[in-house]
């Protein structure tokens, strides 16, 4: 009760203090960011130079900064619509790629036949770059839409499979021990043991997997095209608009980071306590 | 006349039907290496009657605990056969339940959900409330009744290992394994955790079969002491009967205590006789150099 009662006086005062005075670490990022823009400012200032410079960029794109949610029909749309539909390409091949990794990884882990058959082609297949995969899916599925989305499924997979094939490997003979002395069901099993054993490195997979797919994504599209952030980028090059690449840029870095950060939350919740680092 | 036919068919039929609770029959443990075969244990014979406390005492690498894991049915006898109630042991069960060496309670349980587990196991017809108070009942067994919602990792050695015994007991092993319970105790602690083993044993009846390191433990504790001959080919050197009358430790009437029953010269002669056996006739190859 006691320890309750603290956190709720205490978070008020912590973002309060925050804005007060702000912490070493929240000023020191700070700093480096108006360092780096200024730089960027006054090494592309000049009337030739051939990259805008962050004022120029502002300028430029102020209308998609202040608009994200225009839509001109076809692909000439606002940034959270092309945002929007790289996402939910994403969320198709990465869930996926979840779903079909972990049942894979628990299959290779706790199969020592399974995993020697299985193992070296699958050290071969992981290191194939996603886009080396894009002419294949294209191939086989005829469509710019369902290639994108076995991209970013083929790209996330591997780091899922690998990581919840270790951890179910590492699982403490002990705990094995237990599960037959007692001699628990395969259902009760998975649930008791061998997910709450293995559950970090499942996560540890996830992460990664999140990260390459999103990496892969704006590739994937500059060849896909459609509407996406990727496309986005490739048609504004085509048409020289590059301040609008460089706010892309941008807001494909920010939700990159948000993404890892989703997924990193999920496992605090997910993950027992005991089993975090 | 007819009195003697009767006892020698008594004899005959005895090493089969008889009292034999569980029973090691010409058992060997063999396994693979890159450099041929190596034998652990070779032709173990060995009779336990029911509610005996045994204790297994031998050098490092003596296989002590590769029989205590062929009891448990977590590894198989290369040849031979151990059998419990006359039932070949193939597989590990709940009926012959393990305290291992360290614990091995699941980390993101709490005392009272690891003790749960395995009763929700055994119990399986029995109504969620019924299972709750033999968890419980267990948990205050070994004191931990405060500590019950407890994670392992907020528990000190001893209280894991009490959970350990309590999840054990909970279950009504017919056999307890415990492969060297107390070695990662404090000395304290782990004359605590010795009587408080012999006051669930004393209650609850099981057969003990344990691994020890110590020999004070192990005169104190069992019915008989089995020592090992040095691997590989280990065997059973000898059976030491410990003849203190029970109940032993503060149970017993103060005439008997540990401290009386240590000053008792049949103690001292028992000791003596293990210590010589360990240290001169089947002294360890470390020991010598």
């Amino acid at each position: 009760m006691t320890v309750n009662v603290d956190n709720r006086i205490r978070k008020p005062n912590f973002f309060l203090s925050l804005i007060k005075n702000p912490p070493k670490k929240l000023l020191r990022p700070i700093v480096a960011l108006l360092f780096l823009l200024t730089l960027w400012q006054v090494l592309c200032s000049s009337p030739d130079s051939n990259l805008p410079s962050p004022i120029q960029v502002v300028q430029d794109t102020s209308e998609f900064i202040i608009n994200p949610f225009f839509d001109y029909g076809g692909t000439d749309k606002g940034l959270f619509w092309q945002i929007l539909a790289s996402l939910q390409r994403v969320a198709i091949g990465y869930s996926l790629a979840a779903i079909v990794g972990i049942g894979l990884g628990i299959l290779i882990g706790s199969n020592q036949f399974v995993y020697d058959a299985i193992d070296p082609i699958f050290q071969v297949l992981r290191t194939v770059p996603p886009l080396a995969w894009l002419p294949i899916a294209l191939a086989a599925f005829q469509e710019a839409n369902p290639s994108a989305i076995f991209v970013i499924f083929i790209t996330a997979i591997w780091p899922i499979i690998i990581n919840t094939t270790v951890g179910v490997q590492q699982i403490p003979q002990d705990y094995k021990n237990v599960a037959k002395v007692l001699r628990l069901s395969g259902i009760k099993y998975f649930w008791e043991i061998m997910f709450p054993a293995s559950v970090p490195y499942i996560f540890t997979g996830l992460r990664i997997g999140i990260g390459l797919s999103w990496l892969a994504i704006v590739a994937a599209e500059m060849l896909v095209g459609g509407v996406g952030i990727g496309f986005f980028i490739w048609d504004s090059y085509n048409s020289s608009r590059l301040s609008e690449i460089i706010l892309a840029l941008i807001y494909v870095g920010i939700v990159g980071l948000l993404l890892d950060r989703l997924v990193a939350l999920i496992a605090s919740l997910v993950v027992p306590s005991e089993q975090q680092q | 006349m007819m009195q003697i036919t009767d006892n020698s068919l008594q004899k005959q039929i005895s090493p089969t039907t008889s009292t034999a609770f569980l029973e090691f029959d010409s058992v060997s443990k063999v396994y693979p290496t890159a450099m041929g075969s190596y034998t652990v244990l070779e032709d173990i014979n060995l009779i336990i009657e029911e509610g005996e406390f045994i204790c297994i005492i031998g050098h490092s690498g003596c296989g002590k605990s590769t029989l205590l894991s062929m009891v448990s049915g977590l590894t198989k006898p290369t040849t031979g056969e151990i059998r419990l109630k006359n039932q070949l042991i193939t597989q590990p069960g709940p009926e012959r339940m393990v305290i291992f060496q360290n614990y091995s309670l699941l980390p993101w349980k709490t005392a009272y959900e690891n003790v749960y587990l395995a009763v929700e196991q055994v119990y399986k017809h029995k109504s969620r409330q019924e299972k709750k108070e033999i968890v419980l009942e267990h948990l205050e067994l070994v004191g931990l009744t405060e500590a019950a919602n407890k994670k392992p990792a907020q528990l000190s050695g001893g209280m894991k290992q009490r959970v350990a015994i309590a999840r054990a007991l909970a279950i009504r092993p017919e056999v307890l394994i415990m492969d060297e319970p107390f070695g990662a105790l404090d000395p304290i602690t782990r004359e605590e955790m010795q009587e408080e083993l012999l006051k669930i044993w004393r209650d609850h009846r099981a057969t003990v079969l344990m691994i020890t390191h110590d020999i004070d433990e192990a005169l104190f504790l069992s019915d008989r002491l089995v020592m090992m001959t040095n691997g590989p080919a280990a065997n059973i050197g000898e059976i030491l009967e410990i003849p203190f009358a029970r109940p032993r430790g503060a149970a017993a009437p103060a005439t008997q205590d540990r401290m009386r029953l240590m000053e008792n010269p049949q103690y001292y002669e028992l000791r003596n006789y293990t210590l010589d056996f360990l240290f001169r006739r089947f002294a360890h190859d470390d020991a010598l150099a």
